[in-house]
């Protein structure tokens, strides 16, 4: 028995800087889950203790898309220091590139019944369709702009950015007054994305009715998936040569340029790649929520993004996605028992996890488990906390 | 079945793939020299960290450079290895590199390596993966994402394991090694790039006599095989390694020669122990 449950804390909390040891276990348990979810909806009858509600499929959802933008900053910012206050920017985007697509789906069927135009164009007495809707009915072309936009973006962002060696406050700076341009473009109507009230009442995904039961409770299967998917590849990613020398860079960079490596490009592709992820997230997000405007820009919405891979530990993958999940189940929890203390109660959250658990709540477990195990190592967190 | 084995051999897991291994450098030493600095000016903010210093190391010797704080040390390195860029001058490796027009990164893979004067090693990473982030491959970022370790790079690792006397700490945290043990670490980063030229700046500074007597056997018998430019305050162990000193002085070069000879240059003693000692020496 202690042999396995030795192996298991091996295996569990190996080591606080190797990534995301507990990928594999996390992953089957969120796909246990979700299956869970998914035939308590829909096999389930509503009389019986295990039926889960739509609302509550939903709800799941959404926090899972919160945790893959979650998973995004994480590999930036926990293993390559990067911290980008600018996220939501790429989660936005990507979720504007589902949005064009929901919104042709529409057709007629709008309040002003024009077949070509959405409303919101029809209102503002456009003609015709701008060119950058063409192409949207198509679902293929529309996921790949959906990914591909935000990825540009970010590399012509950190193509700039890097090779000209800005770094640390700086850098956050520059990628929070990115999303804040974005937020400030898409509230013009002139855009074209739909001004302040952004692109909502949409009908169908790819001919499903978003409003069935069925229709979510597939959403929120294929968000679980992806995050795995993302969760899994960002493991072998980390754990391969190209991971060690992103966590080079983020301790002694000029190490690392000195050893041979061109460290802007590893940034620059670690930033693509953490970009597109989000995108996902946010194209994920938009057919379950059911709208998207330009309030997804906001600054507030990246630093809170931050604020969950600070308390979910980062630099672990998994923390960051627990992270996640944790705060905003929280988050629903208290902003319905207390809508105004929530504010106050996520900034002293962030606080403590600062100043006491500066690993976060899955460094602060792994190394209580290594203590109980009967592995004493020294730890000026458990001391303090 | 010929091709059968053909593809067997092409897909054989102990080797590295032609096009994965790094382009050799060609350094042309017809001359002897390895390493040209010639004229060279830096000032920052009007103060004259580089004065028209002129420097030349032959191709497998190993050089000290000597100099109070300010003389111009670390910026030379800095100079060489691109990270600073001199207001006017050259620095050449061998005869056909020109240092100035390259960056850090295309400098290291010409096979000029670097110790920092306060040890920088990679504090997350086992005594390991650092050696394995610094051996010779081919460093862009397809190539490394897809990166194995071959057979032979994991002797190599061993055998820099073996001449740092790291073998025991290769699955240690390099932030958990002794002061001592890191400076040794970078040195065996050093080694493991295989680096043609090598800047060491103050390797003992912090260590015991024991480990600054070791070090200093290393680095002799790196000398022939590799090139070698130590910067040390340590003058005992300059003395025990040095075949040839260079001494810096605000910026420029003020001697050069072997330890026996700087240590009754004139100019050496007037700058480092003041005027009456030259005097006396001169009397002496």
């Amino acid at each position: 028995m202690s042999a396995i449950s030795s192996r298991f804390n091996t295996q569990l909390f190996k080591r606080s800087g190797e990534p995301g040891a507990v990928v594999a276990p996390f992953v089957g348990l969120l796909l246990v889950v979700t299956l869970f979810a998914g035939v308590g909806n829909l096999l389930i009858p509503e009389t019986s203790m295990f039926y889960v509600s739509t609302y509550t499929i939903t709800l799941l959802g959404k926090y899972l898309c919160y945790a893959m933008l979650a998973l995004a900053v994480d590999i930036v910012w926990g293993y390559c220091g990067i911290l980008s206050l600018g996220h939501a920017a790429f989660f936005a985007l990507g979720g504007y590139g589902m949005g064009i697509y929901l919104m042709r789906q529409i057709g007629d069927r709008g309040v002003y019944g024009n077949p070509i135009l959405p409303d919101f164009m029809v209102f503002l007495n456009w003609e015709k369709l701008p060119w950058y809707w063409l192409g949207f009915d198509n679902f293929g072309f529309a996921m790949l702009m959906a990914v591909c936009v935000p990825g540009l973006l970010a590399f012509v962002f950190g193509w700039l950015a890097f090779r000209s060696r800005v770094t640390g406050v700086y850098l956050s700076i520059m990628t929070q007054a990115l999303t804040y341009a974005l937020m400030l473009a898409f509230f013009r109507n002139e855009m074209g994305f739909g001004g302040n009230n952004g692109l909502t009442d949409f009908k169908d995904i790819l001919g499903f009715n978003l409003q069935s039961d069925l229709t979510r409770v597939t959403l929120f299967s294929i968000t679980a998936l992806m995050l795995s998917l993302t969760l899994i590849l960002s493991q072998a990613i980390m754990k391969s040569r190209f991971g060690k020398v992103i966590i080079a860079v983020r301790d002694t960079e000029s190490r690392s340029r000195f050893l041979g490596y061109r460290t802007e490009r590893y940034k620059v592709w670690l930033f693509v790649y953490s970009a597109v992820i989000a995108a996902i997230a946010g194209a994920l997000y938009v057919p379950q929520i059911g709208i998207i405007n330009p309030g997804e820009f906001t600054p507030i919405n990246s630093i809170e993004v931050v604020i969950w891979v600070a308390i979910g530990g980062r630099g672990t993958l998994i923390g960051a996605v627990l992270g996640a999940l944790l705060v905003n189940y929280a988050k629903t929890r208290l902003t319905a028992i207390f809508p105004d203390a929530w504010l106050f109660a996520l900034g002293a959250l962030f606080v403590i996890v600062t100043l006491f658990l500066p690993k976060g709540l899955f460094g602060f477990f792994g190394s209580v488990k290594n203590k109980m195990m009967g592995q004493p190592k020294p730890n000026l967190t458990e001391e303090t906390a | 079945m010929d091709w059968l084995e053909t593809a067997r051999d092409t897909f054989r897991r102990d080797q590295v793939w032609n096009f994965m291994m790094p382009k050799e450098v060609h350094v042309d030493v017809s001359k002897d020299v390895i390493l040209y600095v010639e004229d060279l000016n830096v000032s920052f903010d009007g103060f004259k960290a580089i004065n028209n210093l002129n420097l030349y190391i032959r191709d497998g010797e190993l050089r000290c450079l000597i100099g109070a704080n300010g003389a111009g040390k670390t910026t030379l390195m800095d100079i060489i290895t691109g990270k600073t860029k001199p207001d006017s001058g050259s620095v050449w490796f061998g005869q056909t590199h020109n240092l100035l027009e390259h960056d850090e990164a295309s400098i290291a893979h010409m096979g000029i390596g670097r110790k920092f004067q306060k040890p920088t090693v990679f504090e997350a990473h086992t005594v390991y993966t650092n050696l394995e982030l610094s051996l010779k491959t081919n460093k862009g970022v397809l190539p490394t994402l897809f990166a194995r370790l071959s057979q032979t790079q994991k002797d190599r690792i061993a055998e820099v394991l073996d001449i740092i006397g790291l073998t025991e700490q290769q699955q240690m945290d390099a932030g958990s090694l002794s002061h001592g043990q890191k400076q040794w670490l970078e040195i065996g980063m050093l080694l493991a790039s295989d680096s043609r030229l090598l800047l060491v700046d103050e390797p003992v500074a912090g260590m015991t006599a024991e480990e600054t007597e070791k070090t200093a056997a290393l680095l002799n018998s790196l000398a022939g095989k590799h090139t070698v430019v130590v910067v040390e305050h340590d003058m005992e162990f300059v003395r025990s390694i040095a075949r040839t000193v260079t001494v810096l002085h605000q910026g420029s070069v003020l001697a050069e020669g072997s330890m026996d000879d700087i240590q009754r240059n004139k100019d050496v003693i007037e700058v480092y122990l003041g005027e009456e000692h030259a005097e006396q020496a001169g009397a002496a």
